[in-house]
């Protein structure tokens, strides 16, 4: 018997003969022989525990982690310092193997932390009520239009041609279906040009999507575009880097209608991907429409205070095929780590590591674009992240650099045909000046 | 009730020591209409006041380390120990989803081996990893639909057959899909009516979602009709994979006649739950539909694995990168370390063990459906009505014995369903232990009513007052 079973041959007996039957295959008779096959399952003899940690070591080993090297590749996901805490909490059994909190008296733990990751979310976004996570930053942003146009109606969707291409396309796969469409927003010097749209288009679209920092790193005007957005009669969405609110204007401050963003940053380790989460919050009158799960703050029979998963009517277990949203997950793991996260960070160190990476990143620009090797591409002001063009092939250049257990940055030819040679850099509060400093001498020594 | 992080602590405290400053400050380059004008409120609070504070909630909730989980529908079995150890090795914990294909081969090797391990289980053609839930993996697999319909000039199915048991999931996902939902009635064993299936199938049906064994844990033993009903109109038939566990290694999903199949990861094969996520719901395909699965695709090429953009019929991305990689990894783990006989003994003992409390609870409860039940099964707690008790008050009172109630009035089609699903990781000794408390719960339902409705009683809060919660939402931290 496999080792997670703990009946022993003599209790399925016992079982079986309670149960009235002679063999565990009679359980099975309901299924039709014609489709039982038990060979048609190609799958190799389990592997010990000896063997399969070895196997699963050597396959990581194939891997070159972000601890053997000096990572400046953002676009998305960032090797940011994750505290010994974080990952000490979330491995907490009572929270990693736990299910949906559903039943609220045997799960107030988790259901406080997520009402303290919602009250964190508002409190670092300005905003008003925040769900409970959803899947990424791209499914966060494909949640917002879908909860705009459940107000708006309209056929099409604004996107800033500055926007992650990746959630571009997560959008563009969401929206298809309900037929709408997006429309791409032209951009000056790395950022958006609200002046380029088109009357049409913008009678044609309820809400307008801009993400800040931008892709490219560069700060948009949030202040103009959510004038714009209003006198227009539009929902302003911004996709934000949670990171750079320790210093850059709230989405409150400047009214944006909902938020997203990828969590990852927020105590989550870059694990090829995912799992991540997207957080998601909204100003006041959206509330009731946002999707997902929500904890609210209630009363028990005694009139203590306790937490309850709430507004549940809004979802798929109750509305089914009309509920505004299928989802019926959070990234509760995730979101935990980025409530640890934050609370740990805290009021003064959300703005340190804030600093610490704008300091780093200008620091490194201004040194690589007084080298031959780079020039700037856009003058625009920019976060932690920004845009460099070569002279040369960007590839031979990341290559030379990788030789030295260097990432230096994203290479922006395959999603940009006018970004042939140009390289998306990220730079995190874990890069030192001496990394630095020799990421530049290097780029001098090949120009 | 544990105080909020927000009222503890005191100002100036701090809980992370960061690295001075070495470059040269720029701050005074950032133009002032680009600055946070207040500062987030975020705690302030010292490392033990954060250790402490979060240690304190994990004690008040139950995970499946401490606690029988018998949640039916959700597969509460064991997270072994050692995938979480092997998904935290820095070489995929580490791995930043960008960097340069030739060091991550290990990543996109681990994706491949999956991808065909699957299909081997599912009898599907291909696999794509990226959906990140199970409800993600009914979307896309419905997208695939929708769009293979729709590019073999059938735009005019747009009829997706649900059961009246389905999770609430499946016509969601349908109707974000663009489909029109109809709900097909189940007939007295629990099963789709075949009959009703027949008159509701016509020419601008799309498909047919099903769960097999289905939400009330039959098997519907028909399935080889209704795949040929559906097919015979050009429809797809859509396996919801919530219920793997009762088959895994039985009988194969692609040969009872589904075309495309979603696995819940976090289901059938271990990876926690994590108190409501992160989950994985990677789609599986028959060979017509490979193309269209969402881009990338994991491929190998000789001895080269790589992210494969190429085909121009994919319905797009679904995830920002390419799924949730850790719950993938523990996955993969979970079925190298069973292999084929562990893996079959999965679904035996976890239908014995269903079969074997069904039993025992029949004895002084009602279960309308059973026969053929696998896994899981119901029971309508609606014989204690006079008395004034409902499922809910039976099934709260166990989290008085630390017991984690069964999941309560789904599917809809039953009065008072409790489902229960004890999986295989329980022995008989727990399962005997839950039916004499299932007893014990029955005659105090009988004796002392008012006892159960006013369950839990040993926990920090009591019954709490979810409709209040709802009119009046308060969702954050207000000082």
């Amino acid at each position: 018997m496999n080792k997670y079973i703990p009946n022993t041959q003599a209790q399925k007996a016992e079982m079986l003969s309670y149960i009235g039957i002679d063999s565990v295959d009679r359980l099975f008779d309901c299924i039709p022989d014609s489709i039982k096959d038990r060979n048609g399952m190609n799958i190799p003899e389990g592997l010990s525990d000896i063997e399969l940690e070895g196997k699963l070591r050597s396959l990581s080993g194939k891997n070159l982690n972000v601890n053997d090297a000096v990572c400046f590749i953002g676009a998305g996901a960032y090797d940011r310092y994750i505290p010994a805490v974080v990952k000490a909490l979330i491995s907490r059994q009572e929270f990693l193997t736990a299910y949906t909190p559903y039943q609220a008296e045997a799960s107030q733990g988790l259901l406080q932390a997520i009402f303290e990751y919602q009250s964190l979310i508002c409190n670092l976004t300005g905003m008003e009520g925040s769900n409970a996570s959803v899947y990424d930053g791209g499914s966060a942003l494909a949640e917002a239009v879908s909860l705009s146009n459940s107000v708006k109606r309209k056929s099409r969707v604004l996107v800033s041609g500055c926007l992650n291409p990746r959630y571009r396309q997560v959008l563009d796969t969401y929206v298809r279906y309900k037929d709408m469409k997006t429309v791409e927003i032209d951009s000056a010097d790395g950022v958006t040009d609200l002046e380029s749209i088109s009357k049409d288009d913008l009678a044609e679209s309820g809400c307008l999507i801009l993400q800040n920092p931008n892709y490219f790193g560069c700060l948009e005007d949030m202040e103009s575009a959510s004038e714009f957005a209003k006198r227009n009669g539009l929902h302003l969405i911004v996709s934000v880097n949670p990171i750079s609110l320790g210093i850059l204007q709230s989405p409150g401050e400047y009214e944006a209608d909902i938020v997203t963003g990828e969590g990852q940053e927020l105590g989550n380790g870059l694990s090829f991907g995912g799992p991540y989460l997207g957080f998601f919050a909204v100003s006041k009158p959206l509330i009731r429409k946002m999707p997902g799960r929500i904890v609210g703050m209630t009363k028990d029979l005694e009139g203590k205070a306790g937490y309850v998963l709430t507004m549940q009517a809004r979802e798929q277990h109750i509305r089914r095929e009309k509920a505004s949203s299928n989802i019926c997950s959070n990234q509760a793991l995730n979101a935990l780590a980025a409530a640890i996260y934050l609370s740990v960070l805290g009021k003064q160190g959300v703005v340190d590591v804030a600093k610490l990476s704008f300091n780093k990143a200008h620091y490194l620009y201004n040194g690589l674009k007084e080298t031959r090797l780079f020039k700037e591409r856009f003058t625009s002001e920019f976060f932690n992240e920004f845009v460099l063009d070569a002279g040369v092939n960007v590839k031979q250049i990341q290559d030379a650099y990788l030789n030295n257990k260097i990432l230096l940055g994203y290479g922006l030819a395959n999603e940009f045909s006018d970004m042939k040679n140009s390289l998306l850099i990220a730079v995190t509060e874990k890069r030192t000046k001496k990394e630095m400093d020799l990421v530049v001498e290097m780029a001098g020594d090949m120009s | 009730m544990t105080k909020l992080i927000f009222e503890k602590g005191k100002p100036g405290r701090r809980a992370i020591h960061l690295p001075k400053m070495d470059t040269p400050d720029y701050m005074n380059t950032l133009s002032k209409k680009y600055m946070r004008k207040t500062p987030a409120d975020l705690p302030e609070v010292s490392e033990p006041d954060v250790v402490r504070h979060y240690t304190d909630l994990s004690t008040k909730n139950f995970g499946v380390d401490a606690n029988f989980y018998p949640l039916g529908s959700c597969t509460m079995k064991y997270n072994p120990k050692i995938n979480e150890y092997m998904a935290a090795l820095p070489g995929f914990s580490d791995v930043h989803p960008l960097q340069p294909e030739h060091t991550v081969q290990g990543c996109l090797e681990l994706m491949h081996c999956l991808q065909q391990l699957l299909c081997e289980i599912a009898g599907m053609d291909a696999f794509s990893l990226q959906p990140a839930a199970g409800a993600q993996g009914e979307i896309t697999g419905l997208m695939i639909m929708r769009k293979y319909l729709n590019d073999h000039g059938l735009e005019h199915k747009n009829i997706i057959l649900v059961p009246d048991s389905s999770h609430g999931t499946n016509p969601a996902s349908a109707a974000l899909a663009g489909f029109t939902v109809q709900t097909i009635p189940s007939d007295q064993k629990g099963q789709t009516d075949l009959q009703q299936l027949k008159e509701m199938v016509h020419d601008g049906v799309a498909g047919l979602m099903l769960t097999n064994p289905n939400t009330v844990g039959v098997f519907e033993e028909h399935i080889e009709e209704i795949a040929s009903v559906i097919h015979s109109v050009n429809g797809l038939l859509y396996y919801d994979g919530a219920n793997a566990n009762a088959i895994v290694g039985i009988v194969r999903p692609g040969d009872m006649g589904f075309d495309l199949v979603h696995f819940n990861l976090h289901k059938t094969f271990s990876t926690p739950h994590g108190g409501g996520g992160p989950g994985s719901g990677p789609i599986g395909v028959k060979k017509f539909l490979e193309e269209y699965l969402p881009n990338p695709v994991v491929k190998k090429d000789s001895d080269r694995y790589f992210l494969d953009y190429s085909s121009p019929c994919s319905i797009g991305k679904i995830h920002s990168f390419y799924g949730n990689f850790g719950v993938l990894v523990k996955a993969y783990c979970y079925i190298l370390n069973l292999g084929r006989e562990g893996l079959i003994q999965v679904a035996e003992n976890a239908v014995l063990n269903a079969n074997y409390i069904a039993k025992r609870l029949g004895e002084f409860l009602k279960i309308p459906f059973d026969k053929g039940f696998m896994h899981e099964f119901i029971v309508s707690y609606d014989t204690l009505l006079d008395q004034g008790i409902h499922a809910k008050d039976a099934a709260k009172r166990l989290i008085d014995f630390g017991i984690h109630p069964p999941t309560m009035y789904f599917p809809a089609i039953v009065s008072e369903a409790l489902m229960i699903e004890p999986t295989e990781t329980e022995s008989k000794e727990t399962l005997d232990r839950f039916c004499d408390l299932m007893e014990q719960i029955y005659q105090e339902g009988i004796n002392d009513p008012e006892l159960l409705k006013t369950t839990p009683h040993t926990k920090t809060v009591r019954r709490l007052d979810e409709v209040a919660a709802a009119r009046n939402p308060v969702i954050k931290y207000m000082e």
